[in-house]
């Protein structure tokens, strides 16, 4: 799975993009970043912020318990500013 | 998608673009109307009350472009338009540079000011880009503005 980091979420995470196998058990986004916090602390910030933080799956937008494959491109990034 | 539909274009792009040049593409077939949009950078910060030196524009390359399609086609659904243009930069900008151009050509002027007001407001929602404004000492991004949500609901039906 390729998850992708945007904006002051790469920054805090310290990368904009990583590679990761996912593990069986998880089935969801909610999961995922509940699985990404236990390995480290610098994740958390996903879940602290996780009313203003948006999902892509697959570069559409979806929710925290939209279903998750090994296959997929997940992406975290705040509301965004452009125009 | 774009091929398919001459008269849409969209680009994510590090340049400059020249407007009489973009105006010359949406003017064709039978436009009885172009209307266009051009943001800009602005050198202050009214909201912090800060000067600002330059920004940096990031996006999400492969969804900024299917998301400005989604919202492209959509208009389309909605009013008679001959033409689309919606070109985006990306990269460091500095304040009075062009950042976002939106061009709608039609037969009548309704539609293409409609549509060019549609797209700009989706745009500013769901285009995935984030802006770093940069001072000399500082780095701030951009929050997103709760105005921008508003400004949606002149489009439900």
């Amino acid at each position: 799975m390729i998850i992708k980091y945007f904006s002051w979420i790469k920054e805090h995470v310290g990368k904009s993009e990583e590679r990761i196998e996912l593990p069986d058990h998880i089935n969801n986004v909610n999961e995922l970043i509940n699985y990404l916090n236990e390995l480290d602390k610098k994740y958390s910030l996903i879940l602290e912020k996780k009313k203003l933080i948006k999902i892509a799956i697959n570069k559409t937008y979806s929710s925290f318990d939209t279903n998750i494959s090994n296959n997929d491109e997940i992406a975290f990034f705040p509301p965004v500013t452009g125009g | 998608m774009s091929k398919n539909f001459p008269f849409i274009k969209i680009k994510i792009q590090n340049e400059d673009f020249d407007v009489s040049d973009e105006i010359k593409f949406l003017h064709q077939k039978n436009a009885g109307a172009i209307v266009n949009f051009i943001g800009v950078v602005r050198g202050y910060d009214e909201k912090n009350n800060e000067i600002i030196n330059s920004m940096t524009l990031e996006h999400y390359p492969g969804m900024t472009e299917s998301e400005i399609e989604k919202i492209v086609f959509e208009s389309f659904q909605r009013w008679e338009l001959i033409g689309v243009t919606v070109i985006h930069r990306v990269g460091n900008l500095k304040p009075s540079d062009q950042i976002v151009f939106v061009g709608v050509s039609s037969k009548h002027r309704q539609n293409a000011f409609d549509g060019c007001n549609f797209i700009m407001d989706w745009l500013k929602t769901k285009a995935p880009f984030w802006k770093l404004e940069e001072n000399n000492n500082k780095k701030n991004w951009v929050s997103f503005n709760e105005n921008d949500n508003q400004a949606l609901k002149k489009w439900e039906e």
